[in-house]
């Protein structure tokens, strides 16, 4: 296999300048695997096969601290035998490897037990076209461009505040990736996507100790990125704002989570609502399709084919056609979120969500940040959680959080070392209002939430 | 140990000595201080069990070689994914891009180091056939759900993994290691009427796969999970507020790991960012309480023979009778410190830079009978089991996840309490530790360490601690 030896010595610009041929070598590598699978005694077989090279800069005080290069491939195969599974991964792509993943993953499935919901999707569920999102946009930057834009981000950051007195660095990158899925259906779908990122983290520091915070943006186009000096003073205001934070008073009160805290919460949906919890009778959502977990005004939705958007695909992690589809309708739960596994476990039909959703958002509502902050009057604002206590088994909800304490609409001043606890059942039916100011540079898109009857754990 | 990882890492791609100092030489050209190249092979294969039946297994291998030129407190960093002399000298060209000019190095390697070897070098992968592997799985899938009929749903779970590592340094180190790690986990979901509540339990360390495969060691997991559950199935909701929290021994050391270690890692000094910078040879805790960083216990999931930079593990004492003493080092930070490497110096992999990271954190017995500590408390939390934590290292608010807790009043355990957050503040946690058990215990060997994105293996460990005031996040 001449071409794939071809493939690693290919450098950077081959895959940026030529993404089609590096594609079309992906797409080589997937069906000589499939090849051997089904040579080696599969009876099906799916297989992924990536490439990413990525440079990133980050400086410190004005000082490079990192320069880095990242050349990445990888290969994971899976075959199906008599209904048994069997995986393999590697990152080393040279024809004896390869063939060696899936004898690996021949040699597993000789053990593994037979399984009568697994195997590939259904064929016919497998996505007729793969369209293209407009999310490859190569721009060739050269490890000075990234410097000098690390070094405006910084400095921006520093001079905005005389508090702000140390820094943890800002950091530029730039990364381009492609990948393949083929399955032994005959399906296979190419995606790729570039992705450029800046985010700075400063410390700001008085009598009263010091605060970190950060700042950051995410984008498919180097040119649509937040101007350097925006994201430097939107983290010196962040780290400033936090100074001389002290804990809330206990008790039950009203919370806004932020946009960011927000999608954390339907994160936490998402999860209870996938198919290997709900399965795994592992979710506090079971058995809810069709119920009222939400107030009459939320709607949320998947839209997976958004132009534009890093997570848009025409196809699944199982090559399953997805489609827009709402997940909740006026607070009411519409759907699962499954992949084929999952849907055959539960008797259901799959959502065309393996490997996950893809641009789930909620959809804002009027107020503005100001107004839902003046909505709620007095109560807490978290800008910030901390820690893994979200049971999703029992939606029991208990995070350590800093923000801000509201009185009159307006920040009070600000807070940490206090918990915020509560369920998640009972979270969600409690939301009294959304802002408008949906956070459009995630997966899950959120707008700040207003949820009632959370207890603080403070003073 | 260096003779095994050079067997495995170098001999398959032709490599010598020579071709090594010829890269590290052209690496360090010029403006460069010092540079170094990790080789790694890392062989692992997971098998799992869910529903009754081995349903999924996966064998993978990762191998590369990671090229590192440091000039001043600046890192200039490439990989490759293969290990070959092209790829080297392609990686170290744009690993010295961190340097502007050029002119000749030279690089002569020492002797390969003498390292007390913590764990054999085994192969889990390869020690015991897949089918002995399904056969366990099995075996202790019918154990578990024979011991309650309220447990419905059992997951368990195999990790083997086999690695190689050989680090070669303009500094002259010339190093190698060769790490086993397994891991066993098991998954419960009681139920009982309209309640479900979940229960895990599980271990593994650097030691050899028959050992955990023996009857005695998984079935303390099993009973632990199955245990776990039903406690919760009964558990009501938790206080909130701030009270006398009485934590258990072993796992729940967490605490030090989060409240404490973090912030004593050397890179956060050299940048000022710790809520403990500038506090060396302060009181930071009572006199009841000495903590080390000890990497050099035999056979245990956070044991290094050497960290990844070559530097042999140690056991480092960050805390002493209260007294702030000792830091966590890898070669760059202590440089730029003035400071010694600690033997700190950890990486994922071979794409990751090394940073200064913890081995096993624990804090040493102390007097108190652990029966005698929840007597003394007038009201408060017992809390013996967690989910892990998270510390923000520079306010040094930190955080843990009590999954299992009892309430204390009148010096007697009441009922079991839901899993809640527990947040305390690093730099005076320890300065409310009023009594310190005799009963000094190390987890089980499940601990994951995440910094910057990169994940170790670490372990943790303490007696019984009464601390006098963290605040509990629950609801009642």
């Amino acid at each position: 296999m001449s071409s794939t030896r071809h493939l690693q010595a290919a450098g950077m610009q081959d895959l940026l300048s030529d993404p089609e041929r590096e594609s079309g070598q992906l797409s080589d590598i997937a069906a000589q695997i499939l090849q051997q699978a089904r040579a080696g005694g599969a009876d099906a077989c799916e297989v992924s096969v990536s490439s990413s090279l990525g440079r990133n800069v980050t400086l410190r005080l004005g000082e490079v601290d990192v320069l880095e290069d990242a050349r990445d491939h990888g290969v994971s195969v899976t075959v199906y035998r008599n209904r048994a599974s069997g995986s393999a991964s590697t990152a080393d792509l040279r024809p004896e490897a390869l063939q060696l993943a899936v004898e690996q993953a021949l040699a597993i499935a000789r053990h593994t037990q037979p399984d009568p919901y697994g195997g590939l999707a259904d064929a016919d569920k497998m996505a007729e076209k793969v369209e293209d999102f407009g999310v490859w946009h190569p721009t060739m930057l050269d490890m000075d461009a990234l410097i000098e834009r690390a070094g405006q981000i910084e400095r921006a950051g520093l001079e905005f505040d005389e508090r702000v007195d140390n820094s943890e660095g800002a950091s530029v990158s730039a990364d381009a990736s492609i990948g393949v899925y083929a399955n032994s259906h005959g399906f296979i779908g190419h995606g790729r996507h570039t992705r450029y990122g800046q985010s700075c983290v400063l410390v700001a520091q008085d009598s009263s100790g010091m605060q970190r915070d950060w700042d950051w943006d995410d984008q498919c186009r180097f040119d649509r990125l937040a101007a350097p000096t925006a994201t430097g003073r939107k983290a010196a205001e962040r780290s400033v704002r936090r100074l001389g934070a002290r804990k809330a008073p206990s008790g039950k009160t009203a919370v806004v989570f932020d946009s960011e805290m927000a999608m954390g919460l339907v994160r936490h949906l998402v999860g209870a609502v996938s198919g290997g919890n709900l399965y795994r009778r592992s979710s506090f959502l079971l058995d809810t399709l069709g119920q009222s977990i939400f107030p009459e005004w939320v709607q949320i939705e998947e839209h997976p084919h958004l132009p534009g958007a890093f997570h848009s695909s025409s196809f699944d992690a199982q090559g399953v056609a997805t489609r827009p589809a709402a997940l909740i309708e006026q607070g009411v739960l519409r759907r699962y979120v499954l992949g084929s596994y999952s849907a055959r476990k539960l008797g259901l039909e799959t959502t065309g969500n393996a490997g996950g959703v893809r641009n789930l958002i909620f959809r804002p509502g009027a107020d503005s940040f100001e107004e839902l902050l003046a909505r709620m009057g007095r109560g807490l604002l978290v800008t910030e959680v901390m820690g893994q206590g979200v049971n999703l088994v029992t939606g029991d909800y208990s995070r350590g959080a800093s923000g801000f304490w509201v009185e009159n609409g307006e920040l009070a001043y600000p807070v940490e070392e206090i918990t915020i606890a509560g369920n998640l059942r009972d979270m969600f039916g409690s939301l009294r209002a959304a802002g408008s100011d949906l956070e459009t540079r995630r997966n899950i898109q959120a707008p700040s939430l207003l949820i009632d009857g959370l207890t603080v754990a403070g003073q | 140990m260096y003779e095994l990882a050079k067997q495995a890492l170098l001999a398959p791609a032709g490599l010598g000595h020579q071709e090594i100092e010829r890269v590290l030489g052209r690496l360090v050209e010029g403006g460069v201080d010092f540079g170094d190249l990790y080789f790694q092979h890392r062989q692992s294969e997971n098998w799992m069990l869910e529903d009754g039946i081995v349903k999924s297994g996966s064998f993978s291998i990762d191998q590369g070689v990671g090229v590192r030129a440091v000039v001043g407190t600046g890192t200039g960093f490439a990989y490759a994914d293969s290990i070959s002399m092209p790829a080297m000298v392609e990686a170290a060209g744009s690993a010295r891009a961190i340097a502007r000019q050029g002119q000749s190095g030279a690089v002569a390697l020492g002797r390969p180091a003498d390292v007390t070897a913590l764990y054999q070098p085994d192969n889990p992968v390869l020690a015991a056939d897949s089918a002995a592997k399904v056969d366990l799985l099995r075996t202790i899938d019918a154990y578990t759900r024979s011991l309650d009929p309220r447990i419905g749903q059992v997951s368990v779970s195999l990790s083997c993994e086999h690695e190689s590592i050989l680090v070669a340094a303009s500094d002259g180190t010339l190093a190698g290691d060769v790490r086993p790690l397994i891991r066993l986990d098991v998954r419960v979901i009681a139920e009982q009427g309209e309640r479900r509540e979940s229960g895990n339990a599980g271990g593994g360390g650097r030691y050899a796969l028959a050992e955990l495969m023996q009857p005695t060691a998984w079935q303390v997991f099993a009973d632990e999970a199955v245990r776990q559950a039903l406690v919760n199935l009964g558990a009501v909701d938790a206080p909130a507020g701030t009270m006398k929290v009485v934590l258990g021994p072993g796992w729940p050391g967490v605490l030090l790991h989060e409240a404490i270690g973090h912030g004593l890692e050397g890179d956060f000094h050299r940048k000022g960012v710790s809520a403990f910078s500038g506090r060396m040879g302060e009181s930071i805790a009572t006199e009841h309480c000495t903590v080390v960083d000890d990497g050099t216990l035999a056979n245990r999931r956070g044991s290094l023979s050497i960290d990844d930079e070559g530097t042999p593990s140690a056991c480092n004492v960050l805390i002493e009778k209260g007294r702030l003493t000792g830091l966590m080092q890898d070669k760059l930070n202590a440089r730029a410190m003035g400071m010694k490497a600690t033997g700190n110096g950890r990486r994922e992999s071979f794409a990751h830079l090394p940073m200064p990271r913890m081995t096993n954190t624990y804090m040493l017995a102390g007097p108190h009978d652990p029966g005698e500590i929840i007597a003394s408390v007038d009201d408060g939390v017992y809390a013996v089991n967690f989910n892990g934590g998270q510390v923000d290292i520079t306010s040094g608010k930190f955080v843990f996840v009590a999954s299992e807790a009892y309430r204390i009043k009148n010096g007697k355990l009441g009922p079991a309490l839901k899993g809640a957050t527990l947040i305390g503040n690093g730099p005076d946690v320890l300065t409310r530790v009023s009594m310190v058990g005799n009963d000094l215990k190390l987890d089980s060997g499940v601990g994951v360490c995440g910094k910057e994105g990169q994940g170790v293996p670490v372990g943790v460990g303490q007696p019984t601690l009464r601390i006098d005031g963290l605040t509990v996040g629950g609801t009642a």
